[in-house]
């Protein structure tokens, strides 16, 4: 299930991450924020890290399609510039949990909820920087074999399995006590 | 049946590529092609491949590299798929005789009648420099693509 393609740009402390650093498991998402697939995922991850605590490392990556999901884009800029507020991950959740409306207006709402400076989120969600951001991840994900959303990632190879929670536990388990035997 | 392989001339080809338009393979020379091949139209994953491959158009470009998706469904389901997908490279019908630009590449599943998930990248000068064929329901992405564009750029610049 776990592919031998090679996630080509590491993760690093810039990286948005929830769980301990030195956690033994890193599953790592490509997403879009407008896509029912990753949508689904959300709820999925969720679970996995309830179930697998402090062993488990989430890391999320911008994979926005914009041709078939046209708020794809704005809306992983929003998230980028709620992380420049330390509100990456409020936002990230907010934007999974209202994929039906991820128009301008719902993401300033959302934006003022999380008590964002909304003048300075305008501005950062237009600026270079988020932009690069976005298409950075976009890149990377590419040149790592990512092929569609979700694609994920566990310690660093495309995870090619179907993405339904027993089935990716089991597979996180197996490689925790994989690495436990060793 | 194997498909063909890098250093191998690629075969021309004459296909429709809507109901009134044909494309040959040879109005590329002196640009580089990418030739990816599908099962059909509407499959989830030709779906999430050709949709990925859309959004890196202008990763290819930059590689003076025009894309081409190649089935055997129609030119009216082509039409009406692109439109759907808004996809903003042409699909050419291999359609009749029934695959034959597939099978000239090795690329023809005779029991399905449908053509491989096969992707290849053919130089300016009509050359194929790299090959790949995937098992139909995986999405081979879009790096394997881009690798081998990379080497070509690499062996210009020398």
């Amino acid at each position: 299930m776990i592919s031998e393609v090679k996630l080509r740009v590491p993760v690093t402390d810039a990286d948005h991450a929830q769980g301990p650093k030195d956690a033994p498991l890193v599953l790592l998402e490509y997403g879009d924020y407008q896509c029912p697939y990753c949508g689904q995922a959300y709820y999925i991850v969720k679970q996995l890290q309830q179930a697998l605590q402090d062993e488990l490392r989430f890391v999320f990556r911008n994979f926005p399609l914009s041709q078939i999901h046209p708020d794809a884009v704005s809306a992983a800029r929003a998230a980028e510039a709620a992380a420049l507020q330390r509100k990456f991950w409020g936002m990230h959740d907010t934007l999974y949990e209202n994929q039906d409306n991820l128009d301008l207006e719902s993401l300033l709402e959302y934006a003022a909820e999380l008590d964002l400076d909304v003048s300075k989120f305008i501005t950062d969600m237009g600026s270079r920087q988020v932009e690069q951001r976005v298409a950075n991840d976009f890149q990377g994900g590419v040149r790592s074999g990512v092929n569609g959303t979700p694609t994920f990632f566990v310690n660093g190879f495309r995870y090619d399995g179907d993405w339904s929670y027993p089935s990716l536990l089991n597979t996180l388990q197996a490689v925790l006590a994989h690495m436990s035997t060793r | 049946m194997s498909i063909l392989k890098a250093g191998t001339k690629a075969p021309d080809f004459r296909l429709s590529c809507t109901p009134d338009q044909t494309l040959s393979l040879s109005e590329f020379r002196g640009r580089n092609v990418i030739l990816a091949f599908y099962p059909a139209d509407w499959s989830p994953v030709c779906g999430d491949q050709l949709a990925l491959y859309n959004e890196i158009l202008p990763m290819f470009k930059q590689h003076n590299a025009e894309l081409l998706g190649l089935s055997v469904d129609g030119v009216w389901c082509h039409l009406a798929y692109r439109k759907d997908r808004k996809l903003a490279f042409p699909l050419l019908s291999d359609f009749e005789p029934k695959g034959e630009a597939a099978r000239l590449y090795g690329a023809y599943r005779y029991k399905e009648g449908v053509t491989e998930r096969a992707l290849f990248v053919i130089d300016g000068e009509g050359t194929i420099r790299w090959s790949y064929v995937s098992p139909l329901g995986v999405n081979p992405g879009a790096e394997g693509i881009l690798d081998a564009l990379e080497k070509l750029a690499e062996k210009e610049v020398r």
